[in-house]
């Protein structure tokens, strides 16, 4: 699934530096640049939990011009929480850090639906109502649907993320 | 039929929508031989909306299966003024009807009633949403017209807010179809519903265009819909606009002479009462259908919640 390349790249890059290590947690790395924020976002993290959250933005990258970085120390997040993550960060790494080890890599993944994440964008929908109903979108090729109403978003998925 | 609720006609495949079809096929040819069918069967009609039509149709359709309907009433004055939210209220008729009939303004409020009830609900619609019954109305009308296969259909005016369109075109695209809508620029197929028809399976061919004149001659169907003054800014646009998608005889003077003209009514001027007495009528038939179709449908539900085998 990853290319040595990008292993290669992580281990290496100086621009990693820019960010601290940690010792246990998760990296989500190959953000695109500026979205970090909504990353953490739209997998719920606010700090209020006490996590030490730290975030490099617009770090040079070779992928990307300038990519963001998010590190979560003391979470190691699950595949599912992450894959919510294809939908505005599709080329991000996530990385399960144990004593400052890199102990699994993988990419996220499109996951069928998401639920209770994103906001349906159509007023008229029953879901934005004061309905005991939690929002829940199709995973398209491209873009996202919602299940009540069938809007489809394509674009500004990360302004749709409930807060 | 194996469903537990109709929601959209997207849910139904090809086998669903003859089951229904042949099914109120029979029920037409001999309402007798179904009468006392649902004895004591209660059917809760829970309308958000006013929706003299189909509310009249399905309490018609019930008590002429010999069930009977217990009716919510008008929205001012039941408790959904004091914030009761749609999930509760569904829960609380549940406990009084075998199967529930549902109209909203929300998009997706039947969707949504259906995850909270285990009585069969029916959407008779949901905002901009669907209006599944109308599109199995619509088709029985077209099967006993036209037939549903090798069909080149016309559907012309606002298909952007028409919830009938939308629901009828998914269904359609289960048969070998071609689909033509006809609508001002500004009132197209919303794109949700396009990729929808591209995405079906079977091929079904859609094309759009702004004016009925080049694809009239090739229609075997022609569904006009209203296009509403409210959907437009000043009265002078509405007029201009609308008054291209109105027909009457002379429009029709290059249409095939077996042309089906379909409306899911009411009209106002979209077809010219002329055309009411010409062979190409067939919109008061379409309404009457709308009874023995839904007598099927109900009879298919609730002999499904039973768990009644029907053969
Ligand atoms: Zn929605």
């Amino acid at each position: 699934m990853m290319s040595d390349d990008h292993d290669h790249h992580d281990g290496k890059d100086d621009h990693e530096l820019r960010v601290s290590k940690i010792r246990d947690g998760t990296v989500i790395d190959h953000v695109r640049g500026g979205q970090a924020l909504n990353v953490l976002a739209i997998l719920g993290i606010d700090g209020n939990e006490g996590e030490e959250v730290s975030i490099g933005m617009n770090v040079p990258s070779d992928r990307f011009a300038r990519k963001d970085i998010v590190k979560v120390e003391g979470r190691e997040l699950s595949q599912d929480e992450v894959d919510v993550l294809s939908l505005i960060a599709p080329d991000a790494t996530i990385n399960i850090v144990r004593e400052y080890e890199v102990i699994e890599k993988h990419r996220v993944e499109r996951p069928p639906a998401v639920d209770g994440v994103l906001t349906c964008p159509n007023p008229a929908c029953i879901s934005t109502g004061d309905e005991p109903v939690t929002s829940r979108f199709e995973v398209l090729e491209e873009g996202v649907r919602c299940s009540y109403c069938g809007t489809i978003v394509r674009d500004e998925i990360a302004s749709l993320i409930e807060t | 039929m194996r469903h537990d609720h109709l929601i959209t006609s997207k849910q139904l495949s090809r086998t669903d929508i003859e089951t229904v079809l042949d099914r109120a096929a029979e029920i037409d040819a001999d309402r007798a031989a179904v009468a006392d069918r649902h004895a004591g069967t209660l059917l809760g009609l829970l309308f958000y909306e006013p929706s003299t039509r189909t509310k009249m149709s399905f309490e018609t359709a019930m008590k002429r299966l010999g069930g009977d309907i217990v009716d919510m009433g008008a929205v001012e004055s039941s408790s959904v003024t004091k914030g009761e939210t749609l999930a509760d209220t569904v829960r609380v008729i549940e406990g009084y009807a075998d199967a529930l009939v549902l109209r909203h303004p929300k998009q997706g409020a039947a969707t949504m009633a259906s995850e909270f009830v285990d009585v069969p609900l029916l959407n008779a619609g949901d905002g901009a949403g669907h209006h599944p019954t109308q599109t199995l109305l619509d088709l029985y009308t077209i099967r006993e017209n036209a037939g549903l296969d090798d069909l080149t259909i016309g559907i012309m005016g606002d298909l952007k807010y028409g919830r009938t369109v939308h629901s009828l075109s998914y269904a359609l695209s289960n048969f070998d179809t071609r689909q033509h809508f006809i609508s001002p620029e500004s009132l197209q197929l919303p794109r949700e519903v396009v990729y929808d028809l591209h995405q079906a399976q079977d091929g079904t061919q859609i094309r759009e265009h702004d004016s009925l004149e080049e694809i009239l001659p090739s229609l075997d169907v022609l569904y006009v819909t209203r296009i509403q003054r409210e959907r437009f800014p000043d009265e002078n646009e509405y007029q201009q606009v609308a008054g291209e998608y109105q027909i009457d005889p002379e429009t029709l003077e290059d249409a095939a002479d077996d042309l089906t003209v379909m409306h899911p009514l009411p009209r106002v001027d979209e077809i010219d009462p002329a055309i009411d007495d010409t062979d190409y009528a067939a919109y008061f038939e379409q309404a009457h259908n709308g009874v023995p179709v839904r007598m099927a449908l109900l009879d298919l539900l609730l002999s499904d919640a039973r768990g009644e085998d029907d053969e």
